[in-house]
């Protein structure tokens, strides 16, 4: 992994005056993933959109890591049931193309 | 351009205190967040009628300002440059310009900030007569659109271009030769608009390729099986073959035995974001036995039949 593709922790925590901790706990629920080189922690790029998320859920609505994780899976199901009506709307979309 | 009332936006009465204010903010916003309302355009147009209400409201200063002026806002800019031109005795005992406080002060616009709030606000606290210093708002993210294209295995041989629509607006993309079935591909900014300001989201698109070719695809390679007449298989001859590329003529061996296969270099599919390179084609031989064999034919096989007993 190329180093510009690695944020350090700390650096993120300062620059989004979060604790240390609360991103630990992320980690610790499954939502995000932390990676460890030479004793530091880092966060990877492709992580940062959906670390700037729940950092967003905790800092500007107040919400806590239980409500985080709650409000995560239930996103991920509208998103899987988003997905799936798009799916059908392209299929019945496509029938109707062809039957005419 | 109307009025807006911000009060009802928050759904608060005209005499809330500032904790009031601060709970029914907090109240829509988790239900109406951008990040909570994954593709949701209406959520969004509605999150930014809050955040702007709320800037309004929670701030003293544009409160005070929004107050005052209320359904007079139109003439709130000439208001001002009328008292700053003949100072306060012109207007002085009018309730609708007492109170001052919002002359000279240095109201800045981020560049971040542009286009996330209405004409009303921008026309009551965009000008320069407007007072008060505006506390900077998080600028979110757009929501990531995810889309799903289906091509056939023709159209994703040859780089094309070709125009989608997402969420009513229309979008030319170039899908390169040789994208692979369930690849998903990455449209930087073309997902839902950010707030206040924020980036647009992207557009990932999931490519779902229909084969209904005699071709099977491997990666990028190509495998078909062709058929050959028993003639040409045992003495051997030429044959021209469709490639997804074009004709070709194929030399077959004498004594080509059934499902003997042959690979033909670079004739198989182009290799992704890689001009000029293409995977290879793998040609199955099947060799078809004659049928309804005429009387001589029959003679001439026993004949065969009996020389290789010998």
């Amino acid at each position: 992994m190329k180093n510009e593709e690695l944020i350090p922790l700390e650096d993120f925590c300062h620059y989004y005056n979060v604790e240390i901790a609360f991103v630990q706990s992320l980690k610790d629920s499954g939502l995000i993933s932390i990676t460890s080189s030479e004793r530091s922690l880092y966060i990877e790029l492709d992580e940062m959109p959906q670390l700037e998320k729940l950092v967003r859920l905790h800092n500007d609505l107040e919400i806590n890591l239980p409500g985080i994780e709650t409000i995560c899976h239930l996103l991920e199901k509208v998103e899987k049931l988003q997905h799936e009506i798009l799916q059908l709307k392209n299929n019945s979309a496509k029938h109707a193309a062809q039957s005419f | 351009m109307d009025f807006v009332d911000y009060y009802s936006t928050l759904d608060v009465p005209k005499n809330a205190s500032k904790e009031d204010i601060r709970k029914a903010y907090r109240k829509l916003a988790r239900k109406y967040h951008p990040d909570v309302n994954p593709n949701d355009k209406e959520a969004h147009k509605k999150f930014q009628q809050i955040n702007e209400a709320n800037e309004v409201l929670s701030d003293p200063d544009k409160r005070k300002k929004y107050d005052q002026y209320g359904q007079d806002w139109k003439h709130a800019d000439q208001f001002e440059q009328a008292r700053q031109q003949q100072g306060r005795g012109g207007f002085g005992g009018s309730q609708a310009f007492d109170g001052g406080g919002f002359g000279g002060g240095g109201y800045t616009y981020s560049s971040a900030d542009e286009g996330a709030f209405s004409d009303f606000f921008e026309s009551l606290f965009g000008g320069s007569g407007g007072g008060g210093r505006r506390k900077r708002q998080s600028a979110f993210r757009g929501q990531d659109y995810t889309a799903e294209l289906q091509l056939s295995l023709e159209s994703a041989y040859a780089t094309h271009k070709q125009t989608l629509t997402v969420n009513g607006k229309n979008v030319r993309i170039t899908i390169p030769a040789g994208v692979e079935n369930g690849q998903k591909i990455r449209l930087k900014g073309y997902g839902a608009p950010g707030a206040n300001g924020g980036p647009a989201g992207d557009l990932y698109i999931t490519f779902n390729i229909q084969n209904h070719t005699d071709y099977t695809r491997q990666g990028n390679d190509l495998y078909k099986t062709e058929n050959v007449d028993l003639y040409t298989a045992l003495l051997g001859g030429e044959k021209t073959i469709d490639t997804m590329g074009g004709k070709i003529k194929l030399k077959i061996s004498p004594e080509t035995q059934n499902g003997t296969k042959v690979r033909l270099k670079g004739k198989g599919f182009p290799v992704y974001k890689k001009e000029g390179s293409f995977g290879d084609l793998y040609i199955t031989w099947n060799i078809l036995l004659p049928t309804n064999l005429t009387e001589k034919e029959k003679q001439l096989f026993n004949e065969l039949s009996k020389l290789s007993k010998s």
